[in-house]
């Protein structure tokens, strides 16, 4: 069972984690991250971007990957773009497996490919001090390079 | 333009005219641009992709009628 999607809407990942799990007879282990968006002091909104041609293929790529190298009976890797108000889900990842390592460490390489390697560009709405909000475009963390950098061997 | 490079070109997508007679080139992509823009496209962290294919050397560009040329600032997702 393999499902790989964008959404441009808020998403349940219950809703999503219940039938994959179903959908994969006679695993050994599921394995679920869910990304939300923090509750920082000041933000009000995040907004993913991402860029049609190259994103969801990525994404697809991402999961052919994941395949080759984890012994897997099933992956689900949904991410959302648009404006997100804290509290909001933000990614969902969950794999399913005859054992649990080969689960856990595909959502683990997953998450760290979708973190630094995929296409999305994230921007956050701040509150100033006049009272008015303005957004800021979030660089990419040096941290998530070095996560990335745990797959290169 | 994603993320960041669209604010600094003011639009999510510009249209340009060709050059006459050859196709459009790196050097010429940028002298159609908006200057701050262009000042920022030699970053070697930003990537260019011609109908949705990432160049591997976005220097080597060749744009013709109708093409689309994606300009990807460094990533920030999940």
């Amino acid at each position: 069972m393999r499902d790989i999607r964008l959404l441009d809407q808020m998403f349940l990942p219950g809703l999503l984690i219940g039938p994959f799990t179903q959908a994969n007879k006679g695993l050994g282990g599921v394995c679920t991250f869910v990304g939300e968006v923090r509750y920082d002091e000041g933000v009000e909104a995040l907004e993913l971007t991402h860029y049609e041609p190259l994103t969801l293929p990525g994404m697809h790529a991402l999961a052919d990957r994941a395949f080759e190298r984890f012994t897997l009976m099933g992956l689900l890797m949904v991410h959302r773009v648009g404006q997100m108000r804290p509290g909001e889900p933000i990614v969902c990842v969950s794999a399913a497996a005859l054992h649990r390592r080969d689960a856990i460490d595909a959502v683990d390489f997953c998450m760290d490919h979708l973190k630094s390697a995929a296409w999305f560009w994230k921007r956050e709405k701040r509150a100033t001090q006049n009272g008015e909000s303005e957004w800021h475009w979030i660089e990419p963390r040096e941290q998530d390079h070095s996560d990335l950098a745990r797959w290169e061997s | 333009m994603l993320g960041k490079l669209a604010d600094l070109a003011q639009a999510a997508t510009i249209d340009l005219p060709l050059p006459l007679s050859k196709p459009l080139d790196w050097e010429g992509l940028k002298a159609a641009l908006p200057s701050a823009l262009a000042e920022a496209l030699d970053d070697p962290r930003i990537r260019v992709a011609i109908n949705g294919a990432l160049l591997p050397n976005k220097a080597k560009l060749q744009a013709g009628a109708g093409d689309e040329i994606a300009l990807l600032p460094p990533v920030s997702g999940g």
